[in-house]
């Protein structure tokens, strides 16, 4: 008996490995549920009833997913051309950042439909500018991204603190540290009305859907990809590798950056240090479990959203802590790789 | 400005660069060794924060200091054992592969001290390291406070970073260990297993890591909290590459990055009107700034992220 890889991975195997990549992490983590004395199944009862169980729980779940999408997004475009962008939390803050500066009175008086089109362009670039920084460094100098995207993290996060502290401070926070909010006539309206649902759930989709026309229908696209399998071979081919990887970089840290934007018009408003509960890291598992594709992240990040949001009201019902939530996402990350590897090989006897 | 300088002869600051060195100094050496072998282990922020955790967890359930550590190392190890399956034999993304490990690991770590330890106002402390105050020479003038009164941990980085040295640059171990990194179908043909060397370098590497993080907890601090490991671990992947995979100038690296964020705290108390945010983000920017005047010298393992499959070219 002998391994073999599949020349190509059938249509069926690639939509089950997820699935078997969930079932997995849920069996594993179960010990742990187990551990804190709560019935496994009870827990993930509690959880599906907390994440759809209502029409407001259901909401509130799709209010989660909507930054996971844009962040899973700014993964998948970036790891399938193996530019290793872990800076999605970075971005993130920074896109948010940004839409509070630009979107508190610097724009006042523009209809709310263009002044939330120029705020949604400037998350965007804030986090493209973000990333093009360590593109540019490894492009130049040979500076791998995986760390300085990593660093750049901490750097964001610091300055995030330093600007709400100090020049975008709220004065009406009461002392909290917190941003000035984004003007009243650029929040995101609600997509169900009294619920926090906003209109940034059709822009994530709509944002999923160019993302897949780009990777799958320009040349572009295409150029990325091959960059990504082998860059050598790629350059031979007449694929410019600098374009390329800034191009995707743009594009990769835009999506980031503009999650951090929705975020802060559809759900907070101002921007605090603690804005995002993991939402770039988070992205890598949900670009990851969609297998880099577009329209896989938006699955996953419902998924992911689910695990969240349904981990919280399990905890508060069971009393198992809800970290058990970053430990299944953690685990089907994992598992997720494992999976895609055995639908990728067929046994031969 | 006369100040600042001040700063700089204070026994105090370099007493504090060999502490704030310690975990860097473990997490580095760990990196170094998974990356000589061939395995890059993104794992490192995670493996160093269940180390605090687990290292801290055991001395609080009644364990004793040393055994602590020895119970960080054993579940640094552990997880290593994992990212080596994942990455070696089944040859997955490094990358990817590591940074679940991360997730997975301090995911792990938050959720069963959250199980097993109540949390009041203010996390739960225990009875960490003291400093040895060796007789006689720590009594010795600014040397005596600076190298002869640190906790044991410290003089234990510092006796590992001779050993990797030795080991790597001095011992048949040390070759085929090299040769795994660089080229392992000559390790091969040698009689030697490359696939189980890299497992036993990871395993390894992550038990350093731990104990790095596990110094947190055990030595430098006295209780666990979340977000502790603040991107130690991704400083030690930087300082790896500026180090150029030698563990002596991993060292060095280790106590420059320590000084200059043992300088930092010191300058927010006396330079006055600059935001502290800007004193803590130096250390970052300063490792992107090493990295690129080293990056284009580097000397990389040849085999580093080149998974090794038998008889395959």
């Amino acid at each position: 008996m002998r391994f073999e890889r599949r020349a190509r991975v059938p249509w069926s195997l690639a939509v089950a490995a997820p699935f078997a990549a969930i079932a997995a992490a849920l069996a594993l983590s179960a010990v742990l549920i187990l551990a804190a004395g709560v019935n496994p199944l009870l827990a993930y009862v509690e959880m599906l009833r907390g994440a759809l169980g209502s029409r407001l729980a259901v909401t509130e779940m799709l209010t989660r997913a909507v930054p996971l999408v844009l962040t899973g997004l700014a993964v998948a475009v970036a790891f399938r051309a193996r530019l290793w962008n872990i800076g999605g939390e970075g971005q993130f803050y920074l896109g948010a950042l940004a839409v509070a500066w630009v979107g508190h009175d610097l724009i006042s008086g523009l209809p709310p439909a263009a002044g939330i089109a120029v705020l949604t362009f400037v998350g965007m670039m804030a986090g493209a500018l973000l990333l093009s920084g360590p593109a540019y460094l490894r492009l130049r100098f040979g500076v791998d991204e995986v760390v300085t995207t990593l660093l750049m993290n901490f750097v964001v996060i610091l300055f995030v603190g330093l600007m709400i502290e100090g020049p975008l401070r709220d004065p009406l926070a009461f002392g909290w540290p917190q941003s000035v909010p984004v003007d009243g006539a650029y929040h995101l309206p609600d997509l169900i009305p009294n619920t926090r649902l906003h209109i940034g759930l059709l822009i994530a989709l709509a944002a999923a859907g160019i993302v897949w026309l780009i990777v799958a229908r320009t040349v572009f696209g295409t150029e990325a990809r091959a960059a990504g399998f082998n860059a050598r071979a790629a350059e031979f081919a007449g694929v410019s590798l600098p374009r390329t990887i800034i191009g995707v970089a743009l594009l990769s840290g835009g999506l980031a950056g503009l999650a951090g934007g929705i975020e802060v018009m559809g759900v907070t408003r101002g921007v605090t240090t603690t804005m995002s509960p993991g939402f770039g890291y988070a992205g890598i598992v949900v670009a990851m479990l969609a297998a880099l594709h577009p329209a896989g992240v938006v699955a996953a990040a419902v998924f992911v959203a689910t695990i969240f949001v349904g981990a919280d009201a399990m905890s508060r019902a069971t009393g198992v802590p809800s970290f058990i939530a970053d430990v299944i996402v953690a685990l089907a990350l994992l598992t997720m790789l494992v999976a895609l590897l055995f639908s990728s090989y067929r046994i031969r006897r | 400005m006369i100040e600042s300088l001040d700063l700089l002869f204070s026994a105090s600051l370099w007493a504090a660069v060999l502490r704030i060195a310690t975990p860097l100094i473990f997490g580095v050496l760990g990196a170094l060794l998974c990356e000589r072998a061939g395995v890059l282990n993104l794992g490192i922020e995670g493996i160093m924060t269940m180390g605090a955790m687990i290292g801290w967890l055991s001395v609080f359930l009644g364990a004793d200091l040393w055994t602590g550590l020895l119970v960080a190392a054993a579940a640094g190890a552990l997880i290593g054992l994992l990212h080596a399956l994942l990455t070696v034999p089944l040859g997955l993304s490094q990358h990817v592969s590591g940074l679940g490990i991360t997730l997975f690991a301090a995911a792990l770590a938050y959720y069963l001290y959250r199980l097993i330890v109540t949390v009041g106002e203010s996390p739960p402390t225990i009875e960490p390291f003291r400093p040895l105050d060796i007789p006689i020479l720590s009594d010795v003038p600014f040397l005596g406070p600076v190298l002869f009164a640190q906790t044991a941990p410290t003089y234990l980085a510092l006796i590992s970073v001779a050993i990797i040295a030795y080991v790597l640059a001095r011992t048949p171990l040390g070759l085929a260990i090299r040769m795994t990194g660089e080229n392992p179908h000559t390790v091969e043909s040698q009689g030697l297993d490359p696939t189980l060397i890299r497992i036993g370098c990871v395993m390894a590497g992550s038990a350093l890591m731990a104990l790095g993080g596990a110094f947190l907890t055990t030595a430098a601090f006295n209780s666990f909290f979340p977000e502790m490991v603040q991107g130690r671990g991704w400083i030690c992947i930087a300082l790896v590459v500026f180090s150029s995979w030698r563990p002596g100038k991993a060292l060095l690296g280790a106590l420059l990055f320590a000084f200059l964020d043992a300088y930092q705290l010191r300058l927010q108390a006396v330079v006055e009107g600059v935001p502290y945010q800007l004193f803590l983000m130096a250390p970052y920017l300063l490792s992107i700034v090493a990295l690129i005047l080293v990056a284009r010298r580097a000397r990389v393992p040849e085999a580093l992220m080149t998974p090794y499959r038998r008889g395959e070219r």
